[in-house]
């Protein structure tokens, strides 16, 4: 029998009930790749029967969990296959109707996102994937709980520009189309560049194809817990910063191990990974923001954001490693405007501009995230922004993503609201000066030099 | 052997009461686990931070009652003696504390 001591036991009751330890997700991925079908209806109802099958006791065992082991879990997800892959054979461009369909089946089993509404077209698009980006604004504004993304480019592969330019649009009209919600159909829309086959993460999740029938995949959370742990040592320097980031790191990872394996035996799924990425929420307490101010500076935005943060996620990765035996996902910190107060704060406030924010998306996961900008950009610019952030995954062999909310009618000052954990966002400024000329070129940016790096 | 790869099968949790301290936790405590048939392997008690902390590893191989209600029970009158008592697997704090 193994024996726990107060201050053991006390910590980690502590990093749940006054830090937010929880587990953000656990997301089953399910492969779609046999509900192919020359009918779409006979794909509509293939593609609801199995998500049904397969997660219907996702959201019960994920309670049951929570209740045993008296971790918060606090979303319940589905990753499928990407749908222009399964959809393709119809020969038909209706693909809303499968959107349609997943979002019953979310429903049914009582998750609250489900994503692989995508394609991946780093190099060209198929008609099935053309009919898939053109199907999106409407997908995302005709349901509720499903999500896309859109593969754009790779390292490997360099940047579909054609992609890109039209992405712009799609991003638009995505807003447009749900413009009474503030253009809510934009925030579950995500374009990527190196986008990953095991992400639990939403918006942007899909089963990859490489993935096996049905996988569960675990993000864990904790940005209130690596907070305390570093205002607990306002005088140390960077190399023992990281030493207590690690640790902390380390035993929020581990819960998700734990959960993950807990969640998999009892579903009898695979278990996948564990992603490690530090995500917010917009509740006080829950923030990366607040992690790097507590590093020294007055607000995030500043100079030494950047340092701050590449020493964070590096930290956070290391931690995190040594503590499950199988890490993937994204993998970093997240940096959402809507969705960190911190943030919010920082951008209301004139501290935080698109800018930095770019420069801070070379060293973490992911990229530009929940960002509202005025409704009035044009999608030539949403274009222009794509391939920037594009730009810095395909050179640095990461992921990015830009997650960007143009949203209807509203101007720089004014806000947006979407609640829960979407939470709210300042109308940050962009660039004026036209780029439509550069993305009209169109074609392809070759791959990069995986040498004579610098 | 026991797989490091998979969650363990034990009965095993941890009970834990913070709060203020008073006369009669560890009876009101134990009798709820003696009412469940609830075996109590290990007790620990401290001060931590000005609070009063007790810690009880409990076997629920023979117990009469769910772990669910037994969660539900203790945390009831954790309220009632404005006490926080917690049910936990002990996988929790093995994961997190021991490699």
């Amino acid at each position: 029998m193994q024996r726990f001591s107060p201050q053991e036991i006390v910590e980690t009751i502590r990093m749940v009930q006054m830090e937010k330890l929880d587990i953000r997700t656990i997301t089953m991925g399910i492969s779609l790749r046999d509900c192919g079908a020359d009918s779409i209806g006979v794909v509509e109802r293939r593609v609801y029967d199995k998500v049904c099958r397969h997660a219907a006791r996702l959201t019960a065992v994920g309670d049951q969990i929570e209740r045993e082991y008296g971790i918060p879990v606090i979303n319940k997800r589905i990753s499928v296959t990407p749908v222009a892959l399964v959809a393709e054979s119809t020969g038909t461009s209706d693909y809303v109707r499968i959107a349609r369909a997943l979002d019953r089946a979310a429903t049914e089993v009582g998750v609250n996102f489900l994503g692989g509404y995508s394609c991946l077209v780093e190099k060209g698009a198929t008609p099935g994937d053309r009919a898939l980006i053109d199907s999106i604004p409407e997908a995302l504004a005709t349901t509720e709980r499903v999500c896309a993304s859109v593969n754009v480019g790779t390292t490997r592969a360099g940047l579909n520009m054609d992609a890109i330019a039209r992405m712009g649009e799609v991003i638009r009209d995505a807003a447009l189309l749900t413009a009474d919600r503030d253009g809510l159909g934009a925030a579950k829309l995500v374009v990527f560049c190196n986008a990953v086959e095991d992400n639990p993460f939403m918006a942007g999740a899909f089963h990859g194809v490489g993935e096996p029938d049905t996988v569960l995949n675990v993000g864990v959370s904790g940005p209130g817990v690596v907070l305390r742990a570093v205002e607990t040592a306002p005088e140390a320097d960077f190399g023992a910063l990281a030493a207590i980031i690690k640790r902390t790191a380390f035993k929020v990872t581990r819960m998700g191990e734990l959960v993950g394996r807990a969640a998999s035996e009892k579903l009898g799924v695979p278990f996948g990974i564990v992603d490690l990425s530090l995500a917010p929420t917009p509740a006080v307490g829950d923030s990366v923001a607040r992690i790097l101010e507590a590093m020294g500076l007055e607000r995030v935005g500043t100079h030494g954001s950047t340092a701050a943060l590449a020493l964070l996620n590096d930290a956070v990765k290391k931690g995190g490693a040594m503590a499950s035996g199988h890490v993937g996902g994204l993998s970093g910190a997240f940096i959402p405007v809507s969705e960190d107060i911190g943030m919010i704060e920082a951008a209301e406030a004139g501290m935080l501009s698109m800018d930095k924010l770019e420069a801070m998306t070379a060293v973490c996961s992911v990229g530009l995230d929940m960002i509202a900008i005025p409704g009035e950009t044009p999608a030539t610019t949403l274009s222009a922004i794509i391939a920037d952030e594009a730009a810095i995954g395909m050179i640095n062999r990461k992921t990015t993503a830009v997650r960007l909310i143009p949203a209807p009618g509203k101007r720089v000052g004014d806000s947006v609201e979407f609640g829960g954990l979407l939470g709210r966002a300042p109308v940050m400024a962009v660039h004026t000066a036209s780029s439509e000329g550069f993305v009209r070129r169109g074609g392809r940016v070759p791959a990069p030099l995986q040498a004579l790096n610098n | 052997m026991t797989n490091p790869a998979s969650v363990s099968s034990s009965n095993r949790v941890i009970v834990s009461v913070i709060g203020q301290d008073r006369v009669g936790i560890i009876a009101a405590v134990a009798t709820i686990l003696a009412d469940a048939s609830a075996n109590i392997l290990d007790i620990s008690q401290s001060i931590m931070e000005e609070f009063f902390v007790m810690i009880m590893m409990v076997d629920l191989e023979k117990a009469s009652t769910s772990f669910d209600d037994l969660r539900q029970r203790l945390a009831r009158k954790g309220e009632e003696m404005g006490l926080r008592i917690d049910a936990q697997h002990e996988d929790v704090f093995k994961y997190m504390h021991r490699v």
